[in-house]
Formats: structure tokens, sequence, C-alpha cells
């Protein structure tokens, strides 16, 4: 009977997980191009993915963006969360902070397209008004990945600090009334009583983004194409255009599955940094 | 017992949507007695009425056989069509161009043409085409595709600015150009530019840190060809792509010819009269000019009709003359018919009609395009000229001996455009040296052809 209850689950799993994951292991062991047939060629796919400057490059794209967006998302998240907590409880402000998450993430991309554009952009124009020099958001290789990173926040913050919200909303209130009776400031409490406890959630939220971080593809699809040159050309990006632009599925195929292997080193590394797993609240 | 139910369901629906997928799937195969449906892609809506038409005439003439056209965007026609053909379920003729055609050949997934034409000799009148447009289309004998349309790269020109410049709008359709200093092309983009004190790019003061109005706006995103700028200047400084073209293996991207043009492009810049590639819009060169921060741009004859609720605001010249002539890179379309297809009869019907002058003609009279078929051709123009447009610059670089020439077209043109567009795009933005750059990126090219 359990069985028959986690079957459309389980099915759903095999089918659209599963099968996939297996499929794509197998193609990274071919030469495919998705138009012909696969070829074996073993691991000759892994052997050419790391000795690829370009593989590399998009990496450390990729890990310059998800610093700076899970990083900012975060403290900025973590904040809001706080001041909802202890401030203000109010619905209307908490249902406008996710907003920007209920945006569809092209409409995002394509708003902050226009509003951060060198040319006609308006806030370039406000920063012209001030005296100062036009910023190519988008073209400048070294404002590229910050303007994207930052974009994202501005899309996820809403979401992420409703989360930590709910999270700060377990944490039992005679912890607080204790505290306030030993004549802790909001900021003593925020670091010894919130953040402590709310460390699991703290885990599972910064896991979750992070592994959402990773898969950044639309936003950059939309706005730079992995340009100027190579600077935003994150790893999604860079396996889309291998797969269907350069149609070598092989060879996409492998960096995705070294991708996964990254990402699983790097969530068991932050559970286990955070004991995700241990609670302080009995 | 609510939840149960709400569960049992959702199960239901699951198993229900699944075999409806795998219905879907033999349903679209079937097809009733001697009547076919035939699958025909393309990706320019503004030519869809014109094809539809032609459809339309198509069934009337052959009643057993019905075209359906689907569009998409050019952004998601190439990854759609690869995933149909990966599905083993592509449309029947497709519009092909000319960098993606290699990599269908090589994996088999387009017929070749020429047996049908053997058995119906009288099928194309090759001569009725633009020169050079068939042949774009054979590999070793074999030809897998007929000539669709073609096009080729000019300038646009705000009047208003030529007038401020006090320039001769004449003086513009015979400008020449050469790396060292630019010649009277540069002293015209000089003139165009206008900084933020009115004073123009010519003039001792002008201040290049605070320009208004640029004089030349540059196309940086422009593949392994050039086609809309550099590829034009540099063949007519005398660079060629490659040993042959079509199908070469052993790439120039190194030659001191190309080496210079990029040099000189990227010097606008430096003097001001072209926005620096850090700070330029991610809209498109068009829609810059259109918006009066430019004054002066390379197109291709496919974008005239953009300008047409704007026709005399604008005027269209010729790319300026260089050392070695005037050169402009010719691009071309063909119909391509899916190896795998179920109705190879009826689809080279179709073809042979998409090719012929009454289909050609039908598409030319819109003026969006330049059918191959070169009476077509000139209903193009001449439907482009009711609207006030000029086309005639387009067509007048097919008058001069080697006036076009073919963009490079070979086996792993994606990864070349990326490789090459990338050390082109880091030259301007001032962080390579455009030889260095250029002969790193040609070694890269040619690698993947070992």
């Amino acid at each position: 009977m359990a069985l028959f209850f986690i079957a459309p689950v389980l099915i759903g799993f095999g089918i659209f997980y599963l099968y996939p994951a297996i499929r794509g292991f197998w193609w990274s062991l071919t030469d495919y191009s998705l138009l012909a047939e696969p070829e074996f060629i073993g691991l000759e796919n892994y052997a050419n993915v790391l000795q690829d400057p370009e593989f590399w490059n998009s990496m450390a794209v990729t890990f310059a963006y998800v610093l700076i967006n899970v990083g900012s998302q975060t403290i900025i998240a973590l904040v809001l969360a706080a001041l909802m907590h202890r401030l203000t409880r109010s619905v209307v402000l908490r249902t406008t902070l996710l907003l920007p998450w209920l945006v569809p993430n092209v409409t995002v991309a394509l708003i902050w397209l226009w509003l951060l554009d060198t040319n006609l952009g308006f806030i370039n124009k406000v920063i012209e008004s001030m005296g100062l020099d036009a910023v190519g958001f988008f073209t400048n290789p070294s404002f590229t990945i910050p303007t994207i990173s930052l974009i994202n926040t501005w899309a996820y913050v809403g979401y992420t600090a409703l989360l930590f919200y709910a999270g700060m909303l377990q944490i039992p209130q005679d912890t607080y009334e204790a505290a306030a009776i030993d004549g802790a400031g909001e900021f003593r409490t925020f670091f010894r009583i919130t953040l402590p406890l709310l460390r699991p959630i703290l885990a599972l939220v910064l896991v979750v983004s992070l592994i959402g971080s990773f898969q950044i593809f639309d936003t950059i699809a939309v706005t730079t194409k992995g340009g100027p040159v190579n600077a935003s050309r994150v790893i999604y990006y860079y396996i889309y255009q291998q797969a269907f632009t350069y149609f070598d599925m092989g060879y996409a195929a492998t960096m995705a599955i070294l991708l996964v292997l990254i990402l699983g080193v790097l969530t068991f590394i932050q559970l286990r940094l955070l004991r995700a797993s241990e609670s302080q609240i009995a | 017992m609510k939840r149960n139910t709400a569960l049992r369901l959702a199960g239901i629906t699951t198993a229900g949507i699944v075999l409806a997928m795998t219905a879907g799937c033999s349903a679209a195969g079937g097809d009733d007695g001697g009547a076919v449906t035939l699958d025909y892609w393309l990706w320019d809506d503004a030519q869809l009425p014109a094809y539809q038409q032609c459809a339309d005439e198509f069934t009337e003439a052959n009643p057993d056989i019905q075209v359906e056209i689907t569009q998409y965007g050019w952004g998601e026609y190439w990854t759609n069509l690869a995933t149909q053909i990966a599905a083993g379920s592509a449309p029947d003729v497709w519009v092909n161009q000319a960098s993606y055609y290699p990599q269908f050949v090589a994996d088999k997934q387009i017929e070749d043409l020429q047996p049908f034409l053997d058995e119906d000799d009288s099928a194309v009148d090759f001569d009725a085409y633009v020169p050079g447009l068939s042949d774009i289309w054979v590999v070793d004998g074999a030809r897998y595709g007929l000539p669709k349309d073609w096009d080729t790269i000019g300038l646009v020109v705000n009047k208003q600015a030529i007038a401020d410049a006090g320039l001769d709008e004449a003086s513009l359709q015979d400008l020449t150009w050469n790396p060292d200093d630019g010649g009277t092309f540069e002293e015209a983009i000089a003139k165009l530019t206008v900084d933020q004190a009115g004073r123009h790019g010519d003039d001792p003061a002008f201040d290049k840190d605070n320009v208004a109005v640029y004089g030349f706006l540059p196309e940086w995103a422009d593949g392994s060809a050039g086609q809309n700028l550099w590829g034009n200047l540099a063949q007519s400084n005398g660079f060629t792509y490659s040993d042959v073209n079509p199908f070469g293996t052993e790439f120039n991207f190194d030659s001191p010819e190309l080496v210079e043009t990029i040099d000189w492009i990227s010097s606008l810049q430096a003097k001001g009269y072209a926005p620096p590639f850090d700070q330029q819009s991610t809209l498109s060169r068009l829609e810059v000019l259109q918006s009066g921060a430019g004054a002066m741009t390379s197109m291709g004859s496919f974008n005239q009709l953009m300008f047409k609720d704007v026709a005399a605001d604008y005027v269209f010249a010729a790319l300026p003359t260089g050392p070695e002539g005037r050169k402009s890179a010719i691009n071309g379309l063909s119909d391509a018919m899916y190896a795998g297809g179920e109705h190879k009869d009826q689809a080279w019907e179709w073809i042979k009609y998409l090719a012929s002058g009454d289909c050609q003609s039908v598409v030319g009279e819109t003026g969006v395009i330049f059918p191959a078929d070169t009476a077509a051709s000139e209903a193009s123009v001449a439907a482009r000229a009711e609207l006030g447009l000029d086309a005639s610059v387009f067509l007048s670089y097919s008058e001069e001996e080697d006036g076009t020439f073919l963009i490079p077209i070979s086996y792993n043109g994606a990864e070349m455009n990326q490789i090459v567009q990338d050390a082109i795009q880091s030259v301007a933005l001032g962080t390579a040296e455009a030889e260095a750059a250029l002969t790193d990126a040609n070694a890269k090219v040619n690698a993947l052809f070992e």
C-alpha cells in the first residue's frame, strides 16, 4: 500500500530524473552530435574537458557569480527577516518583498537590461546627470558578473528572507524574553540567539540557494549571452553552447556530470560545516 | 479519506499524461490515403505571409500535397531543429543557412538533391539565379539545396547628421578606405561625430571624452565572418578567410591584412568616433542609430525594411573602396530536404517550387529580402523603392568583378564563430593586441580541423 502511494512520485522520479541522469552519463562517454548516433569513446571527453581553458574559465566565472549572489542574498535576507521578525509583522510588507520573486526570470532580465543600458538606460541617465561617466553594466567585463549576480539577488532576496523568517518564528519566544531580562540589546540578541538557533534553516537555505545559484542560465541568455568575450560564460551557458550550438552533446554531458560531482562535494562540506542535522532547539 | 481520493486522482492523472504523450507520438506519423502534408520550417516572421502565399498556390497546383509552415525565431530555430532531428521527427523541408548547413551534411541529415535533378533536368533554371549562389550548396558533386535568397552589406547614414557635418550626400556613395589613415571613410566618420559642445570630430578642439553623436557604430559580435563590418573591410584590404571556400580547412585569421583592419576599427574608439566597446549599448546598432546616438553604421540588405517608416531621414551607401577594391560579403539561404523524411518526392516538388521564379517573385514583391532569382530580386528593389528605400547599393557589388565574396562555409562553423569573435572582442576591449589575439585564435581554429 505504501508503495502504491509513493508510486506517482517514484514514477516521476524515475522518468524525469533517474533515466535522464543515466542517459546523460552514457552520453558523457560518447561522441554524440545530437544529429547522428552516439559513438562510444571512453573517457576521452573527460580528458578534454579537464584540459579545456574555457571550462575552467566558466567554472571561475560561475564561482564568482555564486559568491556574490549567495553572499549578498543571504546577508540581505537575514537582515530583512530579522527586521520582519523583531520590528514589524506586517503581511503587506512581507508580500511586497516577495513581488520580484513572482516575476518570471526572463522578464526580470529584460527589465534590468533596459534600465541598465549604457546609452538609453534610466540608471545611466541618472549617473550621467550627476556628472559621472556612464557605466557599461553588461558590456564592461569587470561589471557583468556583479551586475547579473545582484539582479538575481534582487529577484530572490524576498523569497530567501521569507524562509529565514519562517525559521525565526520557530525559535521559542521565551529565549528572547530571557535575553531582554538579561539586558541584551538587539544586536547581541541577533548574534547570540537568532543566528545560532536558526542554523539548521540557514544551512538548508544556503545549500538550496547555492545549488540554485550554480544553475544560473536564463539571465545570462537574455542579457549578455556569455559576453563580453567570455566574462559571463557561466558553466550552464557553456554546457548549453556545447550541446546546442556546437552540437557536441557528449562533451556537454561530461561537463554536466563534473558539475554534479562538484556540487555534491560542496553540499557535503557545507552540511558538515554547519552541522545541519543538529538543532539546539530541543 | 479525502486525501486518499486526491492522491489516487493524482496517480491516475500522471498515468493519463504519460499515455497521452506516447499516443501523441504515434498519431503524428499517420496520414490518410493519397494526400500528404509536408512540414516546412522558416525563422523570419516577416517572410511568413509571402511563403504562405507560395504554399497556397503550390497546393492549388498539387492538390495532393498540403504544406504546413512553422515559424520559430532565429534564437530557437536551430536548437528546435536539432532536437527534432535527434527525435527523428524533423520537418520535411527547412530553410537552411550557409554557416549551419555543413553540420547537417557531416551528420547525413540532409538529402542530396542532385539525383532528383538528374531525373528531372529541366526542373531548375540555374541561369536565372544571381551568379555564385547555387554553388554554395554543392559539396563534392552533391547538392544540398537550391538557392533561395541572398544579401549584401551597405552603409546607412542619418541625413540630418550629413547636413550638420557639411558633407555632400553624393560624396558618401564613393568613399575610400585604407587601414593606415582610414581614407575618406574616416574623414567622413570624423565629420559626422559631434561632441557635447557641438564640435565635430575633425575640429582640433573636439572633446573625445564627451561625445554626443558617434560618427560610426561598429559591429563587434560578428562571428568568424565579420559579415556586417570587419570581413568586408579586411577583404577589401586583401584578406581571405581560408585556403578554399566553401569547405576550407586552413584559415588565415592571423594574416596582417586582418590584423590591420581590426586595429583600425578599434582605433575609432580611442579617437572618440565610435562608442567604447565596454560602454556600447546592449541594443542593436540600428536601434542606436535610430535613437540618434550614432550617425552611420553598416547593415545587411535584409534589415533595410526596418527603415521603411523613416525612409526620408536616412541615406544608403555602398561600402568604401579599399586598397583591393570595393567588396561586400554575400550570404545565401537555401531549402534543405530532411534525409529522414517520409515524403521525399513530394518534398522535392515543394523545394522545386520554392526555387522557381513563380514563388520567388511572390516573395520578391514584398521587398523583405532579395530572392535568388534575378528578376525577383529586381522586383524586390522596385518594391523597396516604392517605400522610399533605395536598395540599388546592395546590388551594385555584383556589377564589379570580385565585388562580392562568400562568407566562410566550413565544418565546425559554430566553434569558429565563437573563437574568432572572442579574439576580436578582446581587441576591442583593449585586453589583447590584435596580432597576438588573432594568431592565437587562428591556431585554435586550425586545430579544429586536425
